[in-house]
């Protein structure tokens, strides 16, 4: 018998999610302009603002770095699960992955979950360091950590869901121009890490905002550890937006 | 596997216009056209990628759309290109799409083999034209199919890759797997084809072994043929000439400007017409072949047009 004789098969489903999540982390990670976005950025940022309400006077309700870190892990969800995400399945399109995954065993919900398991891995990984960053800034959280977590999962969901319509109706390099201008716009004007109510009256739109309902959802998880349940509704509405969309126009080529 | 009058249109493009096409198990057929002839349409109807717009696809005797998740992980698919991150490195990829499938090869004794030993660490987007096609083709067959199909394998690869890559495909026909490739080159589907279908504009002109094709025996294919290679390039009318002397049971073609294909009976009486034209016409013969046409000419004849353009 030689070593060709057929003897095909799909690997079990978790397993192929497994290999699938494992290999989206890993290119994610090793990848410097990504790595830039989901951890360098938030620390600057952090940091950044944390030093400047020494300088300027904000209506906080607690300390700088205990009102700026919960949004900070807020940003730092939204550019996995948004801005990293379309950039990434833009560029797979391109270069013909999806296509070619689309030939193997991997069902399309295999790779969706593997890209979810992708996401989370990186978000876990950033949550950490920048939650290291936060402590030597004298963090001190309220365990609101279920608050969090439902925080983390539901934004991950929306964001993700809208990043992948992004990548499915603009070219690749279109999808990377308008996931990092966008990105870019809700780190400045969407209450991702300043409270809503340091917009003014603007804040009003902004708390409707993914970004902005995201930021309010740490927040009141971290600082008050209670849960924001509006600002959840309006998460679980862009995911259901973003998920409807997504189905409506993806290419998978 | 078989085709039934297949048809697809883009636009207002017919690629595939009623093709029927049967292809027997445990064999390397060849599907070969020119560019746009519908080849790689086809192939991605029976990977189940494209709907059929008319007609019926049976491949393992599943249809590829409807019976897709049974389908694929019993097949394996070679894309005319890309189909990697630019940024994975050629080994983890093959890892990567091993690790989909329940019995896959040892991936390093297959990257051995196609020849992607010393850039198994090279990221994608730095491998060689070649090597990029030598990883698509660990791809296809890492799953242990029992069906290949292979888009234009060897295009951009050197002639050492070219014959690794024809002694796999020989070697997994002799292991039982059924290879289904596209190609445009005529060597490649004579040397390699158990049996060759010729497509152009969407549509089966011709189908045999190749030496059914060459000797012309293949339902389609013509007649027998002279083909008179000259060492100086013939003068303007030289095809109308011979044609005149050689009278109308033949049929005197041009082949670039140096090969005349005379298509009809191979007799005596026209072999010596031949020769009597060449003397009168103060031409030297390089070579004159009997009946031995390649596909080049077995194409031109059906289509009166070149395959590779």
């Amino acid at each position: 018998m030689s070593v060709f004789t057929p003897n095909p098969g799909g690997a079990p489903l978790p397993r192929q999610v497994v290999a699938q999540a494992g290999m989206e982390s890993r290119l994610m990670l090793r990848n410097g302009e990504q790595l830039l976005l989901a951890v360098v950025i938030p620390i600057i940022v952090l940091f950044g603002a944390v030093e400047a309400a020494k300088h300027v006077s904000l209506k906080l309700t607690a300390s700088p770095v205990d009102v700026f870190t919960p949004g900070v892990l807020a940003l730092a969800v939204m550019s996995t699960a948004f801005t990293s995400l379309a950039i990434a399945t833009g560029f797979e399109r391109r270069y013909g992955v999806i296509k070619r995954l689309g030939a193997s065993p991997l069902p399309r919900s295999g790779l969706l979950m593997g890209k979810v398991g992708g996401l989370l891995l990186v978000e876990v990984l950033q949550i950490a360091v920048l939650c290291v960053v936060a402590a030597f800034l004298g963090w001190s959280p309220a365990p609101g950590v279920a608050g969090a977590v439902l925080a983390i999962v539901v934004g991950t969901a929306a964001f993700a869901s809208l990043g992948l319509f992004l990548a499915g109706v603009l070219r690749a390099e279109a999808t990377l121009a308008a996931a990092n201008l966008v990105y870019l716009l809700l780190l400045a004007g969407g209450a991702v890490v300043l409270p809503a109510s340091s917009y003014g009256a603007f804040g009003k739109v902004v708390e409707w905002l993914p970004s902005g309902a995201l930021g309010i959802m740490m927040r009141r998880a971290l600082i008050d550890d209670r849960i924001a349940w509006v600002s959840l509704l309006v998460l679980l509405g862009w995911a259901a937006l973003g998920t409807v969309l997504t189905a409506r126009t993806f290419k998978w080529e | 596997m078989e085709i039934d009058g297949l048809v697809m249109r883009y636009g207002g493009k017919t690629a595939v216009d009623g093709l029927d096409l049967v292809v027997e198990r445990e064999t390397i057929t060849a599907v070969l056209g020119p560019n746009g002839a519908g080849k790689t349409t086809t192939l991605e109807t029976c990977e189940g990628y494209r709907k059929p717009q008319r007609g019926r696809i049976r491949v393992l005797g599943l249809d590829p759309q409807a019976d897709r998740r049974e389908l694929l992980p019993r097949i394996g698919v070679m894309l005319q290109g890309g189909g990697a991150w630019s940024g994975v490195r050629a080994m983890e990829m093959l890892r990567h799409i091993a690790r989909l499938h329940a019995n896959p090869l040892d991936v390093d004794m297959l990257a051995e083999r196609v020849g992607l030993g010393d850039c198994g660490r090279t990221p994608y987007r730095r491998l060689s034209g070649g090597q990029q096609q030598r990883l698509n083709l660990a791809m296809a067959v890492v799953g242990r199919p029992e069906l290949v199909f292979v888009d234009e394998p060897t295009a951009g690869m050197d002639p050492q890759a070219r014959r690794t890559t024809w002694q796999l495909l020989q070697e997994l026909r002799a292991s039982g797997v059924t290879v289904v490739l596209t190609t445009h080159f005529m060597d490649e589907a004579e040397r390699l084809a158990d049996l060759i279908h010729i497509i152009d504009h969407g549509r089966l002109i011709a189908s045999g072994s190749p030496i059914e094709l060459t000797r012309g025996t293949a339902p389609n294919s013509g007649g027998a043929t002279i083909r008179l290679v000259v060492t100086e390039p013939f003068p303007p009318d030289a095809a109308t000439s011979l044609q005149r002397a050689l009278g109308n049971q033949v049929e005197v073609r041009p082949v670039g400007d140096r090969s005349l294909l005379i298509a009809g009976t191979a007799d005596p009486t026209t072999l010596s017409k031949v020769s009597a034209w060449c003397e009168e016409n103060d031409v030297l013969p390089e070579s004159l072949n009997l009946g031995q046409r390649n596909l080049e000419d077995v194409f031109l004849e059906l289509t009166g047009r070149q395959l590779v353009s």
